[in-house]
């Protein structure tokens, strides 16, 4: 017989599960929905957040005094569950209403307005009126940092952020400080999201329920730039955007839009439409060549050279990295991110070429992240005080862009991007998910280590959703070993055991959100749907397949660069172009 | 005043008083209690110390500093006044009392006088309910309060100073 298995029953159906589930996760088992807001767990991942604090999820139990917290209760032999009694109905109504009576009322302005999952819950419970009234919460003044906006007066204190910042991303730049009314979740000491250790990745945003924390709108910026005759507007999508924004149009999770995409940003008024796909193949040029270079210098006895070597495309990665290991700068590869890649070739080559002014020119980026906004405005990516990316919207705010047009993306045919920074292989699409840069890599690291012709470019071993993964990759005869990470708590484990000189690997990828750009703070928001996530990861290796060149050093556009304006990867002046310094901010 | 460096000294105590707990994390309250019977309040660098010793996020020392009424972020006065709002104190008018202390000091509750004197704050109960309502300054205790004698006993301490 099954030892470990609880056999109870969830409004009169027999259940069976394992021990130590909960009744929420029993419910679910059986098609029973209970009604969430605090809790979320995205299965597979490091992200479990089940305080039990907002009391949404309450059951009734047989012979139990009070109501259950289905997120919190384990489920016990013979228990008798009761998800949508009168006592139950009722509790949950008065609940939602008290929660209701400590939260604004402006959800016809709200930027999470037919986003948020208080409201849903307020239509579904058909809360029509506000019952109580007295204490709420002190007002608090809204932060705006470059990235992420604070606005604490809609916060119901879930701790969704909490958990993302403190448990999964070990950032800690965010808690709660105070008790009752004067409750907030927030930088130390009151202090403002900018001054505080905070990398922008922009998972609070990603899981929080209500509009206390959203992203810096820039779409009214590009509607002018758009409507200025004056001014060149181009824009760069990142990879994981097109597997992604079909969601926001009704499309299922994972379904590939990216000719659309293009025809929408076309219509939209962009004069150029390219891909931050064609910058990721130029990453890898640089990126890869400094790997080899780094390896062949410790393999000839180079005592100076360090290793592992990590990525650096990801903008929060580098802030956290500054911020909490300032004395491990030297070790991440010194290459700039597709995103800066892109707009510094574009201002220069592709700007010269054009004959257009650097002032006339206005470079946008379409990314999945909120790091990428705070990213475009660092001092080292200007020229003159002009950024080489003037500034990124998320897949979201690009969205709500298409919708305020009133365009729908299933109306569009499919476009091609414009040449020639929109030409890219498939090595740089799966950049969007987790493994996809160091798999990347790879493919142009084996057949330039070598001299031979990779004919198998699936490197399996390093995809999937583990936090950490390893895998040793034969280079003709010399065993490479490389690591990956995403989540910056499981990225603090591979760079705590670096400096303790643990690390085996010669090469780890890094990124900071679960499952890679395609979980990144500025995507179409999961709900903590986790098949979300697994659905845009398998549409990004689609995408890879479907490519008729899939290694970086075969897109015949880098080859041009190189030819006309670069000369070759490390140059003089790819380094002043493509290469970029850390700083400490850790004080 | 709060942003005055602290003394090297300081700095070392908290390192110690960290270490006798073995800069273990769980020992945060036990370590802050120690840390402000030593320097007499909690400003914010020493928040800030005390989670470097510890290896935690600043943040999670100032959500339980700013949790417990025992914490002060501030320093508290030469002599600490406590008025009682506790359910007898208060019928019989602990909040008109509590009311005059603040017109005479010129602050409010959790705050110190400027000049570093006096510092106010409320609590529920000194179990002295039969002298209601009461007020304690430096521990002593203070019954029958009428409001119009709180100028005086404020003023017998300075005298005494």
């Amino acid at each position: 017989m099954e030892q470990n298995k609880i056999n109870l029953t969830i409004d009169n159906r027999p259940v069976s599960v394992e021990k130590g589930t909960t009744i929420l996760d029993a419910a679910k088992s059986c098609g029973i929905e209970i009604p969430t807001l605090c809790h979320i767990n995205l299965e597979g991942t490091c992200v479990n957040n089940h305080p039990a604090s907002c009391r949404m999820c309450v059951v009734e139990v047989a012979g139990r005094r009070n109501l259950a917290p289905a997120c919190a209760t384990a489920c016990m032999e013979g228990m008798e569950v009761h998800t949508n009694s009168l006592r139950v109905l009722n509790a949950r109504r008065v609940i939602l209403e008290l929660i209701l009576s400590n939260h604004p009322h402006d959800c016809l302005i709200c930027p999470k307005s037919g986003n948020c999952e208080l409201q849903t819950l307020a239509k579904k419970l058909k809360i029509h009126e506000a019952p109580y009234e007295g204490g709420e919460k002190s007002c608090h003044p809204v932060d705006k940092s470059v990235s992420i906006v604070r606005d604490m007066n809609k916060c119901i204190l879930c701790r969704r952020c909490e958990t993302m910042c403190n448990d999964v991303q070990t950032v800690g730049a965010i808690g709660a400080t105070g008790r009752g009314f004067d409750t907030t979740v927030g930088p130390a000491f009151g202090l403002k999201l900018s001054e505080s250790e905070c990398t922008y990745c922009g998972q609070c945003v990603a899981v929080c329920p209500v509009g206390a924390l959203t992203e810096v709108d820039n779409t009214g910026k590009l509607i002018r730039d758009l409507a200025n005759p004056e001014k060149v507007v181009i824009v760069q999508t990142a990879p994981a955007v097109r597997v992604a924004i079909g969601e926001e149009f009704g499309y299922p999770a994972g379904t590939i839009v990216t000719g659309k995409l293009v025809s929408a940003l076309k219509k939209l008024g962009f004069d150029y439409v390219f891909d931050t796909d064609f910058a990721a193949d130029l990453t890898i040029m640089e990126e890869g060549t400094e790997l080899l270079d780094r390896l062949q210098r410790f393999l000839s006895g180079d005592k100076s050279v360090k290793l592992p070597i990590l990525t650096s495309c990801c903008p929060a990665w580098v802030n956290f990295f500054e911020h909490q290991f300032p004395d491990m700068l030297d070790i991440p590869s010194t290459a700039r991110s597709p995103q800066q890649m892109f707009g510094s070739i574009a201002k220069t080559y592709w700007a010269e070429k054009m004959g257009i002014p650097r002032e006339k020119l206005v470079v946008v980026s379409v990314m999945p992240c909120l790091a990428k906004k705070y990213e475009c405005g660092r001092d080292e990516f200007k020229v003159n005080g002009n950024p080489d990316v003037d500034y990124s919207i998320s897949t979201r705010e690009l969205a709500a862009l298409i919708k305020e047009a009133n365009m729908d993306l299933a109306s569009f045919e499919d476009s091609d991007f414009d040449a020639p920074l929109g030409a890219s292989t498939g090595a740089s699409v799966i950049f969007g998910a987790t493994g996809g840069v160091m798999e990347a890599a790879l493919r142009t690291a084996y057949e330039v280590y070598t001299g031979k012709t990779l004919e198998k470019v699936d490197f399996t071993a390093v995809r999937g959703l583990e936090g950490i993964r390893q895998a040793d990759i034969d280079l003709d005869g010399f065993t490479l070993k490389v690591g990956i990470a995403h989540g910056l708590g499981n990225a603090r484990r591979m760079l705590e055991d670096i400096r303790s000189g643990k690390s085996q690997f010669h090469a780890i990828e890094i990124m900071a959100c679960p499952g890679g750009c395609i979980g990144g703070g500025g995507q179409p928001l999961h709900h903590g749907n986790v098949e979300i996530l697994n659905a845009r990861q398998k549409a990004v290796y689609v995408e890879d397949m479907n490519k008729p060149l899939r290694k970086s050093h075969e897109n015949p556009y880098i080859k041009q660069l190189y030819e006309e304006f670069l000369g070759k990867p490390l140059s003089e002046k790819a380094h002043h172009l493509l290469h970029t310094n850390y700083f400490n901010k850790a004080d | 005043m709060e942003n005055n460096k602290i003394s090297c000294a300081a700095v070392a105590k908290i390192k110690e008083i960290c270490e006798k707990h073995n800069n273990d994390a769980g020992e945060l309250i036990n370590i802050l209690h120690e840390t402000q019977n030593t320097l007499g309040y909690l400003p914010q660098e020493v928040q800030v110390i005390v989670a470097k010793n510890l290896g935690i996020p600043a943040t999670r020392v100032n959500g339980v500093v700013s949790f417990y009424a025992f914490f002060t972020e501030k320093p508290k006065g030469k002599h600490p006044i406590s008025i009682c709002l506790g359910t007898a104190c208060y019928v019989r008018g602990s909040e008109k009392v509590l009311d005059e202390v603040k017109k005479v000091l010129g602050i409010e509750v959790g705050e110190t006088t400027p000049d570093g004197v006096f510092s106010l704050d409320c609590l529920r109960c000194v179990g002295a309910c039969g002298l209601a309502p009461v007020m304690t300054i430096d521990g002593k205790v203070f019954g029958n309060v009428d409001p119009k004698k709180v100028k005086g006993i404020l003023e017998s301490f300075v005298t005494a100073d």
